[in-house]
């Protein structure tokens, strides 16, 4: 025990380290005021502080879409006029898509979690970290200069030519959203730098947590893409202002390239809010089934695989736009090869639970609804890429439902699964167990009994982004009206326990879950660096087999990398455990 | 990673365990922002590829109203500004604080004269009355889609020439730091990553020079 | 087959282009629910059967079954491969007009749609057409991209400004079906609604040869029929109820108040200007919407209008 075989070469002196279940020096508690806060390099304060704002930004568009719902109860007028309503989608779609479910899970939950993972002190780039934190809020500005100033009424989608027409500011909110992919851009290159170079001794590519597999194939993809949604914006940013033409059918320009452009970032964007939902489960699961996560490398590289596939299929959002018959097939095919990696790892989670010791705790709940949900939307997925099923379904109800079972069925579940997991490591606290299991089932009943309906209406050929619609279609919308007050109770109530838990929760020790994850391994909350020793690995991540003890350990004679050496020991047999 | 370190040395940041890794993760952050800058471009070039599909005979003949004769000579001016880069490079891992100095301040006296050449470029054709787009006036090229070729040749252009901008910012900045006496052989991470930079904006010219200019 | 899922969609009223369709939810419904459930059972049985007993509770060292992980790549490879050939196939029909088809121009606008027949007949949120016939529709837009959709006969196609593209579909009864605009268009994209009406061949040649005659009458008919098809009462009413623009009643030779606080008398002339440069007044309390029909609308038609707009009187 005492001894690790770090490498082929290398033999570290390790010492056992076990963390304070009552730390006197945390993260919270060092470095106080709002300027510290503000000018902060530290990766948990950062976490936390996207944390707030994709909060506050999903209450903003939570709250429109429940409006939206409200104004839906009845066809034409229930209580706002039809620009308004057009407004609040567009509004409700830009932020959800731009400002929560994008920097969700990397920037908020991935920040704080992803250098503990490692073993790390922070990310390699801090001070980037943060300008990201601050290029996000420049973003939101301009987004609400608009909202001031006429609003946007041209759906999250921005197609050419209509946005080149309205009158609403365009160009303030596509010139936020250029701003806010570079804070994406950021995130993406530090996390690619940290996971290739910061890793603690012992953690190889093997031994990397599934987590940190999802966030480095999110990291790739917004990599990638980002840039090209921002040079898309740009243009049309010009289109507006200068009249460039390229993608104005009036001055000779092809509204269809638009869109090729676009879906060129938006669809692997899919993926980029995803995707980390995935690591968050394989985290939980293993962690509430207490077992070794059922084939690694499958879970590990089907998420690559979906980054890479994810980038070759946007073609299928546009299957009715008269792009060409040979694109339109070749996207369709590769659509569904993208299907099969999303597969793979839905069944390895299952087979994961077998003959595990399965404890039922509000993230393990998450899970569950998670696997149930995204499976859904993975089906109904299926439908919409089948050629003729999409000539039908494209642009109704059944996208939109399709679409809320993945990004909120998906990605919002799995990051309530994380916020839950990880909430009595960053706060120190833990939450109301019986409170949360109500909220999760007012979540998962309010969810079906909105988008349900929606499936049914969509394929009986109700279009989506209408404000008024034809009788036949009443019984569905009101049902799915109620559906998301539901919703928003279960939110309420979450926003309430979490609350209490941050005033009056009773203390969490550090390792609640006895989690074999690095980062459990830290106190609760953790030090400024994170850890007291520079944490050494011998283990993989769900070794669950294995005593606790051997996931404690650390460099034995470094204080956390600070002025002291850490020396090759030349001799194999070594010193001290606790 | 590395065990092998001795002390802290002070331009060391506190989460890094040496300069040999604060070092490689700098360089690894730059060569994922370039490829980032790559596909940023890739937008642009995928634009000229597709209409230049659709209208190639426009090409040719719009690719007549650019001047060759200055967009070699400013593609001989980047070229060598990267030299010059990758001397003060050179000059930096040998302790030449001097050449290094020197050096930087020659590519920042290159990289104004492009800019310059470039001005005049722009200039001439305001006066012919080559806007992109909708303002389009000149009566020379007739062509119903040469507003668009402008379009794509000032974005690309016009993006180009804004890094070279922030280029010139950068250099000065690692200028100024270098007369502080921060670089030595020991550490020069800006020194590098900067002239990385540098290099990408001087490739990204050579690509935009034939495609614009020496269209057959 | 499929008769589970058939609540969910509308009546098939061309099976010539939605039978396939229809087959292929069927069966991917089908095969998902299957599915899915399966992994909703495993899932619960697994919660109860091993759920945790103690907190020392000791698990098995499983990390993974080639064997297992390669048969369900492959098994949903081939469903998925099934799949894409089938959508495929159905898709191929979609796109494949028959040579014997029956030829519409359809123009789609902000807000409306007007459908012009090979007679010279023209008609605005309608489409009359033939029962057992194939029928072509070759589509444009004046101004936003637009999309087409009819959910009887499960069709759909993006409409674009200058580019034309197509779809076809054969009702099998006589009847009515739904138009939807599904690409968002703007503030009335919801009513930008209309209708197929499906006719018997011999009632169909009657309609097609009453319009051709109704075609002419006075010009102040001429002006009713052309605001309906130009899809000028999408947004301006003939009975003074309030849409997006004024309402044509009553705005003969009445006093104009406009939004920079100058006034004018509805004349000929400020109709004129009204309709080729909309933004040249704008009534006050209304909003800069309106496109110009410049290059749409001929002199003689502008008149007509004009002559009709006389006759709303309140």
């Amino acid at each position: 025990m005492p001894t690790a075989e770090v490498s082929n070469v290398r033999t570290l002196k390790v010492k056992r380290f076990k963390p304070s279940e009552d730390p006197k020096n945390t993260y919270l508690n060092q470095e106080k005021g709002l300027w510290a806060w503000m000018t902060t390099v530290d990766h948990k304060k950062i976490g936390l502080m996207y944390l707030g704002s994709v909060t506050f930004f999903f209450l903003v568009g939570g709250v429109l879409a429940l409006l939206l719902r409200t104004e839906l109860l009845s066809p034409a007028e229930t209580f706002i006029q039809a620009d308004t309503y057009n407004q609040f989608f567009t509004l409700h779609g830009a932020i959800m898509v731009f400002f929560v479910l994008i920097p969700s899970i990397p920037a908020a939950l991935g920040n704080f979690v992803l250098p503990m993972q490692l073993g790390a002190k922070d990310v390699a780039f801090p001070r980037l970290n943060l300008a990201s934190l601050y290029i996000y809020w420049i973003g939101a500005i301009f987004t609400f200069i608009a909202l001031a100033n006429n609003g946007l009424d041209t759906g999250w989608t921005f197609y050419t030519p209509y946005s080149t027409q309205s009158t609403t500011s365009v160009v303030w909110v596509t010139l936020g959203v250029f701003i806010l992919g570079f804070s994406s851009i950021l995130t993406g290159t530090n996390f690619l730098a940290t996971i290739h170079k910061m890793r603690a001794p012992g953690i190889t590519w093997g031994k990397l947590p599934l987590n940190l597999w999802a966030l480095y194939a999110t990291s790739v993809i917004q990599v990638l893409a980002t840039p090209v949604l921002a040079i898309t914006l740009l243009l049309l940013t010009m289109e507006n202002v200068l009249g460039i033409g390229i993608f104005d059918p009036a001055l000779g320009g092809d509204p269809v390239l638009f869109q090729h452009f676009f879906w060129f970032y938006s669809h692997p964007a899919v993926y980029i809010m995803i995707v980390p939902g995935f690591g968050i489960i394989s985290e939980v699961i293993t962690t509430f089934s207490k077992k070794h996560i059922f084939g690694y490398w499958a879970i590990a590289l089907s998420s690559l695989a979906i980054a890479f596939i994810g980038f070759l299929v946007w073609g299928h959002h546009m299957f009715v736009s008269g792009q060409s018959s040979v694109a339109t097939t070749v996207f369709s095919f590769l659509t569904f090869l993208v299907g099969i990696p999303t597969g793979i790892k839905i069944l390895n989670w299952v087979a994961t639970l077998y003959k595990g010791s399965i404890e039922m705790k509000t993230p393990m709940i998450y899970v569950f609804i998670f696997l149930f949900l995204f499976s859904i939307g993975g089906f109904t997925g299926i439908m919409l890429g089948a050629l003729s099923a999409d000539v039908h379904l494209h642009d109704t109800y059944y996208v939109v439902a399709h679409f809320h079972y993945v990004m909120m069925g998906g990605t919002l579940i799995a990051l309530l699964a994380g916020l839950h997991y990880w909430w009595p490591k960053m706060t120190g606290k833990m939450y109301n167990e019986f409170l949360a299991k109500i909220a999760a089932g007012f979540i998962f009943i309010g969810f079906n009994v909105t988008f349900l309906p929606q499936f049914i209406m969509g394929s009986q050929g109700m279009p989506r982004r209408y404000y008024n619609y034809i009788d036949q279609f009443t019984i569905f919308h009101q049902t799915s009206t109620i559906g998301s007050y539901l919703l928003g109770v279960g939110f309420l109530i979450i926003a309430y326990y979490l609350y209490k838990s941050l005033m009056s929760g009773e203390k969490a020790g550090s390792n609640p879950w006895g989690s074999r994850g690095l980062e459990w391994q830290a106190t609760s909350p953790p030090d400024f660096h994170n850890f007291d020793h520079t944490p050494v690995v011998i283990n993989g991540p769900y070794d669950y087999h294995r005593p606790m003890e051997e996931f404690q350990l650390g460099l034995a004679d470094s204080h956390n990398g600070h002025g002291t050496h850490h020396e090759v020991n030349p001799d194999p047999e070594l010193a001290g455990s606790n | 990673m590395a065990n092998h370190s001795t002390s802290h040395p002070t331009h060391v940041q506190h989460h890094f365990v040496d300069s040999d890794q604060q070092f490689d993760t700098a360089k690894m952050g730059m060569w994922v922002f370039l490829v980032n800058e790559i596909l940023f471009f890739g937008g642009l070039f995928c634009a000229y590829i597709i209409y230049r599909a659709w209208y190639p005979e426009l090409f040719s003949e719009a690719a007549l109203e650019l001047d060759t004769f200055w967009g070699a000579v400013n593609t001989v001016v980047l070229i060598g500004s990267s030299l010059t880069v990758a001397m003060a490079i050179r000059s930096v891992q040998k302790d030449q604080i001097k050449g290094l100095k020197i050096n930087l301040l020659i590519t920042i006296a290159l990289a104004c004269v492009f800019m310059v050449i470039k001005a005049f470029e722009y200039s001439h054709k305001f006066e012919l009355g080559i806007f992109p787009g909708q303002y389009y006036t000149y009566d020379g090229l007739k062509h119903a889609m040469a507003p668009i070729f402008f379009s794509i040749y000032y974005m690309l252009t016009g993006v180009h020439a804004l890094h070279v901008i922030i280029g010139i910012g950068l250099i000065y900045w690692i200028y100024r730091r270098a007369k502080n006496g921060e670089f030595s052989s020991e550490y020069y991470t800006p020194v590098e990553i900067t002239g990385l930079y540098w290099h990408l904006v001087d490739l990204i010219w050579i690509f935009l020079f034939p495609l614009l200019y020496l269209i057959e | 087959m499929g008769s589970l899922f058939d609540f969910m969609l509308p009546d098939l009223k061309s099976p010539m282009t939605g039978a396939s369709t229809d087959a292929l939810m069927a069966f991917i419904h089908i095969v998902s629910f299957i599915i899915l459930a399966g992994v909703t059972i495993a899932m619960i049985y697994f919660a109860i059967k091993y759920r945790r007993r103690s907190d020392d509770d000791e698990t098995p060292l499983i990390t993974h079954n080639n064997a297992l992980e390669v048969t369900w790549s492959v098994i949903p490879l081939i469903l998925v491969f099934i799949v894409f050939g089938w959508g495929y196939s159905g898709w191929l029909n979609l796109k494949s007009v028959p040579d014997n088809a029956y030829e519409i121009q359809v123009s789609a606008y902000k807000w409306g749609w007007t459908f012009s027949y090979e007679t010279g007949a023209q008609i605005g949120n309608e489409v009359h057409v033939p029962v057992g016939r194939p029928v072509k529709l070759v589509m444009r837009s004046q101004d936003v991209i637009h999309s087409f959709f009819v959910p009887d006969y499960r069709i759909k196609q993006d409409v674009l400004p200058n580019r034309y593209t197509y779809v076809w579909f054969q009702a099998e009864e006589v009847g009515e079906s739904q138009i939807f605009c599904t690409e968002y268009c703007g503030t009335s994209h919801s009513d930008m609604l209309a209708k197929v009406i499906v006719h018997t061949e011999e009632d169909f040649q009657n309609w097609l040869a009453d319009q051709k005659a109704g075609g002419g009458g006075t010009p102040v008919e001429r002006g009713e029929n052309l605001i309906t098809i130009q899809g000028c009462v999408t947004c301006h009413s003939v009975d003074g109820s309030d849409k997006i623009g004024p309402t044509f009643q009553g705005l003969w030779d009445n006093q104009r108040n406009f939004e920079n606080a100058s006034s004018q008398t509805a004349d000929e002339n400020y109709i004129r200007e009204s309709i080729l440069d909309p933004s040249a007044k704008i009534v006050e309390g209304y909003q800069n919407q309106m496109v110009s029909y410049e290059g749409r609308l001929s002199d003689d038609d502008i008149s007509d209008i004009i002559e009709y707009i006389k006759t709303l009187e309140e």
